[in-house]
C-alpha cells in the first residue's frame, strides 16, 4: 500500500514537473473570497458553465448517429429516437439540456444584474457575459434548425423573411443565412457548421476568459446597502474584505456550486426521462402546407410581439430594438460603474428585471395559446352547441350553415370553441345591430376580411339572420333608435302613440 | 524515470542560459537589438501579407451564395394548364431550378395557381408576405389564411386583413405550348418582391396592395 501510494506520488510528480500546473491551481482554488460570497445566490455562473459540458458531451454523442443533410436529418433523428438504444433518452437530454442552460444563463445575468456585479472593475466580465448571453441563444436558435422538421423549416423562413427587411443588403443576407437561394441542403450544412463548430468554439473561449475574469478579479462581494463602489479604492476595500473575512474559494463557497451544478445536471435527466425529446414533427417538406409553424420556448416572445405590433412599427422594430438592446447592455457598465451595488437602493433596476420578467411571461403564455392565429379545422371540426339552433327557422339554419362552410368559426368563437382571432360571437346580437353587422361582413374592417364578393346577398341575409339569433336569453338584441322610430311611425302617425313607449316590435329583417 | 532525477541541474543550467541572455539583449548594442525587432516585424507582415493574400478566395468562398436574384431564378413548369380549372385556386408542385442532391424533400415549392381565363392566370407564394409561414386557401370562403399570425388574403392575393403589409407576392407566368411555366428560383421575401410581384409586362395583373 504504501509502495502504491510512493508510487503515485512519483507518477504526480514526473507529470507535476512537466505541467507545472499545480501553482496556477492552487492559486484559483485556495485564493480567499468574501465570506458572504458563498451564498446559493451565486451558484447560477458555475452551473451554467456545467450545463455547457452536458452540452457539448451530449452533442458528441448525438453526432455519431445525426446526418447533417436535409435528405436524411429528418429519418437520421427518428431513427435516434426508436431504434438506438436509448437515443431517445440522449436526444432528450440535450434538448432539455438546452432549456436550462437559456433559463440559468438569464437567472445568472438578472443576479449579477441585480448585486451590481458589472461594476467596476468587472465591466469586462459583463461585456463578456452579454455575448455569452447571445452565442447561447444562437446555439437554441441554430440547434431548433437542426431539428431538421416542419417547425424547423417554416421557423428558417421567418428569419428569412426578417433578416429580408434589412435595408438595401436584406437580400444578401438572406442567401448568406440559407447558403442559396431556398431552404435546402446547403441551408442546412451551414447551420451544422454553426452549430457544432464557430458558435461553441467561440463559446468555449469566450466562457474561459469570463471563469479567467471572475478568479482574477474575485467574485464580487455580497452589496450593503451604502457601500458605495469608487475607482479609486475599490480594489484596496475588495482585498481587505477578502482578506480580513474570507474563506478560501474552495472548499467554502465551491461546495454550494458543485451541489448546485449536480442537482442542475440531476434535473435534467429527470425532465428527460419523464418527458422525453423535443420532436422532430412533420417531416421538412415544403408541400406539406396543413402546418402551424411555431418557434420554440424561448422564442415564442418575438412570435407574439410580431402578432401585436402595428404593420408599419414591425420592420424599425424588429430590425432596431434588438440593436438597442444588445447596445445597451453592452454600455451598462460605463454608464454605471460605480455607485450603489445594492438592489434594495436600486429601484429602478428592480423594476426594469421584474418588468421584463413578467413582459416576458405574459408574451411567452400569449404566444403558447397564439389568439390571434385562425384555428385552420374550426369550420369543419367544431360542430354549433345545439341550444344556439334550438327553434330556428329555416332562414337562421341556412345562417348557420354559411357560419360555418365559410370559415367564419376559424376566427370567431361560438359556446367556447372556434378560433379567438376575430371577437366571440356569444353575445353579437346584443353589441350591434342588424345592420351593423350586415355591414361588417360586407365590407369587413379591421381584422376582418370583407366578405362582400365572397357571399351572394341571399347568404348575407341568412347569416346576419342567423348572428341576431345570438344574445342570453334575457338579452334582447341591439336595435338602431332611429329605425325603429321610423318604422313606428310609418305603421301609426306620431300623434297617436309616442315612439318611444311602444313595444319593441323591430323587424328581424327589414 | 531515473533521468528524471537529474533534471534539476540541467533546467538551472537553462535557466541562467535564459537569464543571460536576456541580460545580453536588455544591455547589448541597439544596432543588433533594433535588427532582431526589424525581423520579427518583418516575420509579421509577410504572415500578413499571406493571410491577405488568403482572404481573398476564403471570402469569395463564404460569399458565393450572395448573388443576384436573376441569377438563380429561371423558368419552371407546373404543368399543363387543363389541370388548373377556369376560376379555381390550386396548390401545384415544382422542383426547385437550383438543387443539391443532398437537398431531400426541401427542394420542393409549393405555390398556388389561380386560373381566370382561358390564357389568364395568377401565381402567388406560398409564403405569407408577413413572416414566410404557408398561406391555406379556403375555396368555401375565398380566402387564403396564414396559420402564424392570422394574415388574410383575397382570391386575387390583395390584402384582406391581419399584419402582413401587402399582397401575397407573385411569380411571372407564361403559357407554351399549353404548358404554365413561372419564373421561380428562390424564396419569396420582401427584399426580393420587386422581382416576384408582376406588375405589367405577361398578365395584366394589377398591382399588388402595399
Amino acid at each position: 500500500m504504501q509502495r502504491l501510494s510512493k508510487a503515485a506520488t512519483r507518477i504526480y510528480a514526473w507529470f507535476e514537473r512537466r505541467l507545472q500546473l499545480e501553482g496556477p491551481v492552487k492559486d484559483a482554488a485556495l485564493h480567499p473570497v468574501p465570506r458572504n460570497t458563498a451564498s446559493w445566490a451565486y451558484v447560477f455562473g458555475s452551473a451554467a458553465f456545467t450545463l455547457l459540458f452536458l452540452q457539448i458531451f451530449t452533442g458528441i454523442l448525438l453526432a455519431l448517429i445525426y446526418v447533417p443533410s436535409a435528405a436524411e436529418a429528418w429519418n437520421s433523428l427518428n431513427i435516434l429516437n426508436h431504434q438506438i438504444p436509448l437515443g431517445w433518452f440522449i436526444r432528450a437530454l440535450h434538448g432539455w439540456g438546452s432549456n436550462f442552460m437559456v433559463a440559468i444563463v438569464l437567472i445568472h445575468m438578472a443576479q449579477v444584474f441585480l448585486f451590481g456585479a458589472y461594476k467596476f472593475p468587472r465591466e469586462l466580465t459583463w461585456i463578456v457575459g452579454v455575448f455569452l448571453l447571445l452565442m447561447t441563444l444562437g446555439m437554441a436558435f441554430t440547434g431548433q434548425v437542426l431539428r431538421s422538421d416542419q417547425d424547423a423549416y417554416w421557423g428558417l423562413g421567418i428569419g428569412a423573411s426578417i433578416l429580408s427587411r434589412v435595408p438595401f443588403i436584406g437580400g444578401g443576407l438572406v442567401h448568406l443565412l440559407l447558403g442559396g437561394p431556398i431552404i435546402a441542403g446547403a441551408t442546412l450544412s451551414r447551420f451544422f457548421t454553426l452549430h457544432v463548430f464557430v458558435i461553441p468554439g467561440m463559446l468555449l473561449v469566450f466562457a474561459f476568459v469570463h471563469v479567467w475574469m471572475v478568479l482574477k478579479l474575485g467574485v464580487n462581494e455580497w452589496p450593503m446597502p451604502g457601500r458605495l463602489v469608487n475607482r479609486a479604492t475599490y480594489i484596496q476595500e475588495y482585498q481587505h474584505l477578502a482578506h480580513t473575512d474570507g474563506i478560501p474559494f474552495v472548499p467554502g463557497a465551491f461546495w454550494k456550486d458543485l451541489v448546485f451544478s449536480g442537482a442542475v445536471i440531476a434535473a435534467v435527466a429527470v425532465c428527460a426521462f419523464a418527458f422525453g425529446p423535443f420532436g422532430p414533427t412533420g417531416q421538412p417538406d415544403p408541400t406539406i402546407i396543413q402546418t402551424v409553424p411555431k418557434p420554440d420556448f424561448f422564442f415564442l416572445w418575438i412570435y407574439t410581439v410580431l402578432s401585436y405590433l402595428p404593420p408599419e412599427m414591425e420592420t424599425p422594430f424588429i430590425l432596431i430594438v434588438p440593436l438597442v438592446a444588445i447596445a445597451a447592455l453592452l454600455v451598462l457598465p460605463f454608464y454605471a460603474s460605480e455607485g450603489e451595488k445594492s438592489w434594495h437602493r436600486r429601484p429602478v433596476a428592480v423594476l426594469a428585471v421584474a418588468t421584463i420578467a413578467v413582459g416576458w411571461g405574459v408574451l411567452t403564455q400569449l404566444g403558447t395559446n397564439t389568439p390571434w392565429s385562425p384555428h385552420m379545422s374550426a369550420w369543419s371540426s367544431d360542430p354549433l352547441p345545439t341550444h344556439v339552433l334550438h327553434n330556428a327557422t329555416p332562414l337562421v339554419r341556412e345562417g348557420a350553415v354559411v357560419f360555418q362552410a365559410k370559415q367564419c368559426r376559424n376566427c370567431h368563437s361560438i359556446g367556447g370553441a372556434g378560433g379567438e382571432r376575430g371577437p366571440t360571437l356569444d353575445s353579437v346580437a346584443t353589441r350591434l345591430t342588424i345592420d351593423q353587422m350586415r355591414f361588417k361582413v360586407v365590407s369587413g374592417g379591421g381584422n376582418m376580411p370583407a366578405y362582400g364578393k365572397n357571399l351572394s346577398p341571399s347568404e348575407i341575409e341568412a347569416l346576419v339572420n342567423f348572428l341576431e339569433t345570438l344574445h342570453p336569453a334575457g338579452e334582447p338584441p341591439a336595435y338602431d333608435a332611429s329605425r325603429r322610430a321610423v318604422e313606428t311611425s310609418q305603421s301609426n302617425p306620431p300623434s297617436a302613440r309616442p315612439a318611444g313607449s311602444s313595444p319593441a316590435n323591430r323587424k328581424s329583417n327589414p | 524515470m531515473s533521468s528524471e532525477e537529474h533534471s534539476p541541474g540541467s533546467d538551472q543550467h537553462e535557466q541562467t542560459g535564459i537569464a543571460s541572455a536576456q541580460a545580453q539583449v536588455s544591455a547589448d548594442n541597439p544596432r543588433v537589438v533594433s535588427r532582431r525587432w526589424l525581423l520579427f516585424k518583418a516575420g509579421i507582415a509577410v504572415n500578413a501579407a499571406v493571410g491577405l493574400v488568403l482572404a481573398v478566395p476564403v471570402l469569395r468562398y463564404l460569399l458565393s451564395p450572395w448573388r443576384s436574384d436573376s441569377s438563380y431564378t429561371s423558368w419552371v413548369s407546373l404543368g399543363a394548364i387543363d389541370a388548373f380549372p377556369n376560376g379555381e385556386t390550386r396548390l401545384a408542385f415544382y422542383k426547385n431550378p437550383a438543387t443539391r442532391p443532398w437537398d431531400g424533400e426541401t427542394d420542393n415549392v409549393a405555390c398556388y395557381v389561380r386560373r381566370e381565363g382561358a390564357s389568364q392566370f395568377r401565381v402567388f407564394a406560398i409564403n405569407c408576405a408577413h413572416l414566410g409561414c404557408p398561406v391555406r386557401w379556403f375555396p368555401q370562403s375565398q380566402l387564403f389564411m396564414c396559420p402564424c399570425h392570422g394574415g388574410v388574403y383575397y382570391a386575387d392575393g390583395s390584402r384582406a386583413s391581419g399584419p402582413p403589409e401587402r399582397g401575397l407576392f407573385t411569380y411571372e407566368w407564361k403559357v407554351v405550348d399549353g404548358d404554365l411555366q413561372i419564373d421561380a428560383g428562390q424564396m419569396p421575401t420582401l427584399s426580393n418582391s420587386a422581382k416576384l410581384v408582376n406588375i405589367s409586362n405577361a398578365t395584366g395583373d394589377q398591382k399588388c396592395n402595399g
